[in-house]
């Protein structure tokens, strides 16, 4: 009786929904849609915008910022946020630019190390938010201010030229599989899938939803919250390091500042992307997309006449309208779900 | 019964007020200033102690309305964004010859409308604050950059900048304090002695309670936003005349120190409880602080880290007192019920 009641829900719904509704409830496939549309009236006007060397620079870019969101984007479903992110990617950044400037590693160990302060301080907030009890927008503040202050203190005012660098170690950044596929693409597309995977059909995924949509619900399940949330900020931290691994690669100069100010563009990734700040919805494919559309705008700007200053107004405003589709799809289910119920 | 319950009582106040917060940060101040004189003569001295307070007022003032909002169970992160385009918008205008009042009239607007925008997002829309003023504060800050661009107006007249940079006559009082003095008394008597702060109370600990008890809890939501962006556009005003010059990156990280000193003075970030002297206390030990660490010749990064190292400290021990506390009452076989409580339940059952 339940099940064909639920099952009549679901297709009140299907029926129900506009068709634009319905588009924009696939936020995946409407993003891809939104990017290839802005992207053909971009070419349009500035056809420099459709060559090779722009898209797979821009691609490589925004592939950094994707790895972060994808990390965000776990925390984010697990009804937390990190806020420290920035400051984790600038601490591996300068740590493995001054380790290789002073030879004490070679490349290969030098990334696994710059990975494995990313682990660490992700960990960090882990014990801070889930054995501390302290909420993690307080707990993540105040990392952010703990690691950019560590980082400011290792660099000083020192700064690693390009040249500092082993030869070679930048090559990834600017380097294309077949002639077109950035291998930075195919980085985040492996962590993309791998995570996806891991998020849709292992226990652990499933737990972190479980977790962000009602963790009451989930300790009475006897889903471990705790070790779901610090896992899910280890795992962040992890891939902050993976990313400031790659911010080293495609920058090549560091200094202590390596990243500031970018959790903005990361936390707006990941609401783009269609990720609740609620908690329990939302996909990682969705956060990587976010990252890709917002460094398209970014790069389309200047190729339009529009000057670098509109690109924080344009963010913004694209996390309010991304925000305010959400609400408005939620509000039509709820509406729906409750007609239903009425009858 | 009364003689005996009566210094139980007087004894229980007493111990409330010892584990009061703003107790605590009295007691964290005293500390930090004798820590101060310890480490250098010219920390007691009325001109060090203007400098420190100077420094830290825009802050100060945009804690004010944070404190409300964060009661409030919200949070405003855009103030920074707004204090940048109320300094943008007040340089532009006065580079383009409109006389300074009607600049800082224009601003003050603004920074209202600014406000009203949020408030409207959030209390209208139902959409969660944290990622509303995060687009904003996107937003506004782009509006900062459009408005004047990279370049810095600087020719302001002798009065307005001898305001952020000037003291009351007299005295070594810096006007802008004198701004967050007001400001904190008016609203503090808003919060702790109006119906006004009884009803951020309620719709901080259960919104949803608070409105089926008749608060109009969306008209409160809104006029918090509107008040918490026309004071941010005062503080860039401010900030302005201090530094006497008008930037678009103006107010650039502030966010974070004044949700940090809001946090620091008690004030819980899921809403319900906080007080504004506690926040003001916060004020004055984050300038003492600040301005201790710096007479003991410590970087202004290693400042960042103890500022981080506190805020997380500042909700990790009052959670651990009270586990405590409550670990401390399990081993003592639990506190006795209150002497009357048990006569009424005698009363009950004969």
């Amino acid at each position: 009786m339940a099940e064909t009641a639920a099952i009549a829900t679901q297709g009140a719904i299907r029926t129900r929904g506009s068709v634009l509704t319905s588009f924009a409830r696939q936020r995946e496939l409407s993003l891809a849609a939104i990017m290839v549309v802005l992207g053909a009236l971009v070419s349009i006007v500035a056809p420099q915008f459709l060559t090779i060397s722009n898209l797979t620079a821009v691609a490589a870019l925004a592939s950094i910022y994707a790895i972060a969101s994808v990390g965000e984007a776990l925390v984010v479903i697990t009804r937390n946020i990190d806020l420290s992110v920035e400051a984790t990617i600038g601490v591996v950044a300068y740590c493995v630019a001054s380790i290789l400037e002073r030879h004490v590693l070679d490349a290969p160990a030098a990334i696994v190390l710059g990975i494995g302060i990313g682990l660490l301080l992700g960990m960090v907030n882990g014990v801070i938010v889930a054995l501390l009890r302290v909420p993690s927008i307080v707990a993540t503040l105040g990392t952010l201010s703990i690691f950019r202050g560590l980082d400011y203190v290792i660099a000083g005012s020192h700064q690693v030229p390009l040249a500092g660098l082993p030869p070679g170690f930048t090559d990834p950044a600017r380097t294309n599989l077949l002639g077109f596929l950035p291998v930075f693409v195919v980085v985040a597309l492996v962590v993309v899938v791998v995570g996806t995977v891991i998020l849709r059909s292992t226990r652990f995924g499933r737990q972190v939803y479980a977790v962000g949509s009602n963790p009451e619900a989930a300790a009475i399940l006897g889903i471990p919250a705790r070790l779901v949330e610090f896992s899910a900020f280890s795992v962040c931290g992890l891939l902050a390091g993976v990313a400031g691994v790659m911010w080293v690669m495609f920058f090549g100069t560091i200094n202590g500042t390596a990243g500031t100010g970018i959790v903005l563009s990361i936390v707006a990734a990941v609401v783009v992307g269609g990720v609740s700040t609620l908690g329990g919805s939302g996909t990682i494919a969705g956060a990587a997309l976010g990252a890709f559309f917002l460094g398209l705008t970014a790069n389309a700007l200047p190729l339009v006449g529009l000057s670098q200053f509109w690109l924080q107004a344009i963010y913004g405003i694209v996390i309010l309208v991304a925000v305010s589709v959400d609400a408005i799809i939620l509000r039509r289910l709820q509406r729906a779900t409750a007609e239903r119920r009425a009858r | 019964m009364t003689t005996t319950a009566a210094p139980v009582r007087d004894q229980r106040r007493w111990m409330s007020l010892l584990a009061r917060w703003e107790t605590l940060l009295v007691l964290a101040l005293i500390g930090l200033i004798l820590l101060g004189t310890t480490l250098s003569p010219f920390f007691l001295t009325a001109g060090n102690f203007s400098n420190l307070i100077a420094a830290l007022m825009e802050v100060a003032i945009m804690a004010m309305p944070m404190t409300l909002i964060i009661v409030l169970g919200e949070i405003d992160l855009s103030v920074e964004s707004m204090a940048g385009l109320s300094s943008a918008i007040l340089g532009f205008l006065w580079a383009a010859g409109v006389p300074l009042w009607v600049g800082i009239a224009v601003v003050l607007v603004v920074g209202a409308l600014g406000g009203l925008l949020n408030g409207l997002i959030v209390a209208r829309g139902g959409l969660p604050s944290l990622v509303v003023t995060l687009g904003t504060l996107a937003l506004f800050r782009g509006m900062a950059l459009i408005v004047l661009g990279p370049r810095g107006v600087s020719d302001f007249p002798d009065w307005f900048t001898a305001f952020g940079f000037g003291h009351v006559p007299g005295t070594l009082i810096p006007w802008p304090f004198v701004v967050f003095i007001l400001l904190a008394a008016v609203l503090g008597i808003v919060l702790h002695r109006t119906w006004i702060g009884r009803q951020v109370y309620a719709i901080g600990k259960n919104a949803g309670t608070a409105r089926f008890s008749g608060v109009r809890v969306t008209r409160v939501r809104t006029s918090l936003f509107v008040l918490s962006g026309l004071i941010a556009a005062l503080a860039g005003i401010i900030l302005t005349s201090r530094l006497s010059s008008a930037r678009a990156d103006a107010g650039s990280g502030m966010t974070l120190t004044v949700v940090t000193v809001v946090l620091l003075g008690g004030v819980n970030i899921f809403g319900g409880s906080g007080t504004i002297p506690g926040v003001a206390l916060a004020v004055l030990c984050v300038a003492v602080m600040q301005n201790a660490l710096r007479l003991a010749s410590v970087t202004v990064e290693v400042q960042s880290i103890a500022l981080g190292l506190l805020l997380i400290l500042s909700v990790v021990i009052p959670t651990f007192a009270h586990q405590a506390k409550s670990a401390l009452d399990r081993v003592r076989g639990g506190r006795p019920p209150p002497a009357d409580s048990i006569a009424q339940g005698e009363a009950a059952l004969s």
